[in-house]
């Protein structure tokens, strides 16, 4: 069973713990501009939204990469940069229509959310509960609303 | 049921791969002209640096990754077609039988009619052999000159600039990257160019490529210089490759002319890539786009529709590159020109190289480009492809366009329990 990351909004406060723990984590510095998870900022309504890849079914960056650098880790389901083999041409981080593959100039590739392997530190680190790591089913009911909501016409 | 592909690029291999899938007991045969296994042509300026081996450049890393797939290899060339028999005819004497043909044969770089321009040492940068013959002589301090300042010039131009060439352009345009970046970032890239050694010059042609000593050429400029060389390397633009196929009945332009079924005049015969004119998601118009998310969007589509599922129709694939100029970091997307009748907003800080365009119609995000530009870009092109009504807050990008991803984010409902939230 695949688990999912699950991002509640209404919950976070913008503490960016989860930012520090990635970068912690994955760039052994504690700098959120290395982070692939994170909080936008919505100051005149005092929002707050964490956002990082949904590890989503199409895999555009996936199928856009020309020398198969990202492939998909059948234990946790997460689409893996394998940074040996990228080489840093940044089509995936045009073809990633949720803009969460993003290229990091000091290593000269580009860096994506990867689950920590299945251990995701941005969730253990998250004091309000607004980043939990969950079974991917255990999303499907609010999933399904999401689209339900998605497709009716915009007033 | 017997599939051929023409062509070893990534259209192909992605639809050989797709209908494998799809097919578990098809016969899928792949033909290449080139000696080495399928390989990234976007791999081979980081191959022309060192900074991979040539099995980087590979599309597929597993050596017997098609054998496991049953996906027959064939290196050959095929020189044309016989339609009513079904064959492709190769090269090496024999012929090869297809029920549906893809035709994905991609492009080859144009030789501007230029006197001189058929000495040798003057290469073109598309080939593994051609990165070779580059890697070999862009020797640091080695005089290079670089005809064209398009896409794949710049692509090389990182890589030449990089190996610690002596490194002059020359692009006929007023700006660099003419066809991908409007007036300002154009002249932006070209101005950090400068700025990091290399010598620009736009708005030039090369007239005459001479034989000279002790340099291996003395290239003569509509300026009126004279510039010494040791290597030339011209990349002025590519061509579909569709001339084995004239005379048979197939209906060409600038590529091959297919519907949305990547389909050809002939109902067994498919396009993709390079040398396919697919449909223009932002134009709805047929164009060549020649990039390297297109060719895998085409070879997906044609290969489901190849077997048979023809709910498979494109919606047209957003034109978008991105680039690295010597660490300058560039994109566009879709109708980055504009649309008539549409709103933009912008953001530039020149000394800094940042730069930020948008372009709306009405509502909806219609084209964008960025320079310096790294995190979350790839948003511009999902709120071009999802026709996302941005509301109030394009209001708001038309006084920060840098509010990108908070309009994205406020305008969508991000999958999971995001949604309803963010309204």
């Amino acid at each position: 069973m695949h688990k999912a990351l699950q991002l509640e909004p209404e919950k976070c406060t913008g503490c960016l713990q989860c930012e520090m723990a990635c970068s912690y984590e994955n760039e052994a510095v504690f700098n959120p501009s290395k982070s692939r998870i994170k909080v936008f900022t919505f100051h005149d309504e005092g929002r707050f939204a964490p956002y990082t890849c949904s590890q989503c079914s199409e895999a555009w960056c996936l199928h856009a990469c020309p020398v198969e650098a990202i492939v998909i880790n059948q234990l946790t389901g997460a689409k893996e940069v394998i940074e040996e083999v990228c080489v840093g041409c940044k089509v995936c981080t045009i073809a990633c229509p949720f803009g969460t593959v993003n290229y990091n100039s000091d290593s000269g590739k580009v860096i994506k959310c990867d689950l920590c392997g299945g251990d995701p530190a941005c969730a253990t680190a998250c004091p309000t509960g607004a980043i939990t790591y969950v079974d991917a089913d255990h999303t499907g009911l609010a999933r399904m609303k999401a689209h339900a909501s998605q497709s009716l016409p915009k007033a | 049921m017997n599939h051929v592909i023409i062509g070893a690029g990534p259209a192909g291999v992605v639809a050989a791969e797709t209908l494998r899938k799809l097919q578990p007991a098809a016969s899928i045969t792949l033909v290449g002209d080139e000696p080495e296994p399928p390989y990234s042509r976007m791999a081979l300026p980081y191959f022309l640096i060192n900074h991979i081996k040539e099995e980087g450049t590979h599309l597929r890393k597993q050596a017997d990754h098609f054998a496991k797939q049953k996906i027959k290899v064939v290196h050959d060339r095929v020189l044309g077609l016989d339609r009513a028999a079904k064959l492709g005819l190769l090269a090496s004497g024999s012929s090869i039988h297809y029920d549906k043909l893809l035709i994905a044969t991609g492009s080859t770089p144009m030789a501007p009619p230029i006197p001189g321009i058929d000495l040798p040492g003057i290469f073109n940068c598309w080939t593994l052999a051609d990165a070779r013959n580059i890697a070999t002589r862009a020797k640091p301090g080695a005089k290079v000159l670089l005809m064209g300042a398009g896409f794949i010039g710049c692509i090389i131009l990182e890589a030449l600039a990089q190996s610690g060439a002596d490194l002059t352009v020359v692009e006929m345009a007023d700006r660099m990257v003419p066809r991908m970046m409007n007036d300002i970032a154009g002249h932006l890239i070209k101005d950090w160019c400068e700025k990091e050694g290399v010598k620009v010059h736009t708005s030039t042609r090369v007239t005459a490529i001479r034989k000279g000593t002790p340099h291996a050429f003395a290239v003569d400029l509509s300026t009126g210089e004279t510039v010494d060389a040791d290597l030339i390397v011209s990349a002025t633009g590519v061509r579909s490759n569709i001339k084995f196929l004239e005379g048979i009945g197939l209906e060409t332009d600038q590529g091959i002319l297919v519907n949305r079924h990547m389909q050809t005049n002939d109902p067994d015969i498919f396009a993709a890539g390079d040398v396919a004119q697919g449909r223009d998601f932002s134009t709805g118009e047929y164009s060549v786009q020649a990039i390297q998310p297109t060719a895998t969007e085409h070879g997906q589509l044609a290969a489901r529709n190849m077997a048979g599922l023809l709910g498979a129709v494109h919606r047209g694939s957003v034109n978008m590159n991105v680039l690295d100029t010597l660490g300058l970091i560039s994109s566009s997307f879709g109708l980055w020109m504009g649309k008539a009748g549409g709103t933009s907003a912008e953001l530039l800080n020149r000394e800094r190289f940042k730069y930020m365009n948008l372009q709306f119609d009405g509502d909806i995000l219609v084209g964008a480009t960025s320079l310096g530009l790294t995190q979350h870009v790839g948003v511009l092109r999902g709120l071009i492809q999802t026709k996302t009504r941005l509301g109030k807050w394009k209001d708001k990008l038309l006084e920060d366009p840098t509010q990108i991803m908070e309009a994205y984010l406020a305008s969508t409902q991000a999958v999971g329990f995001n949604a309803a939230l963010m309204k």
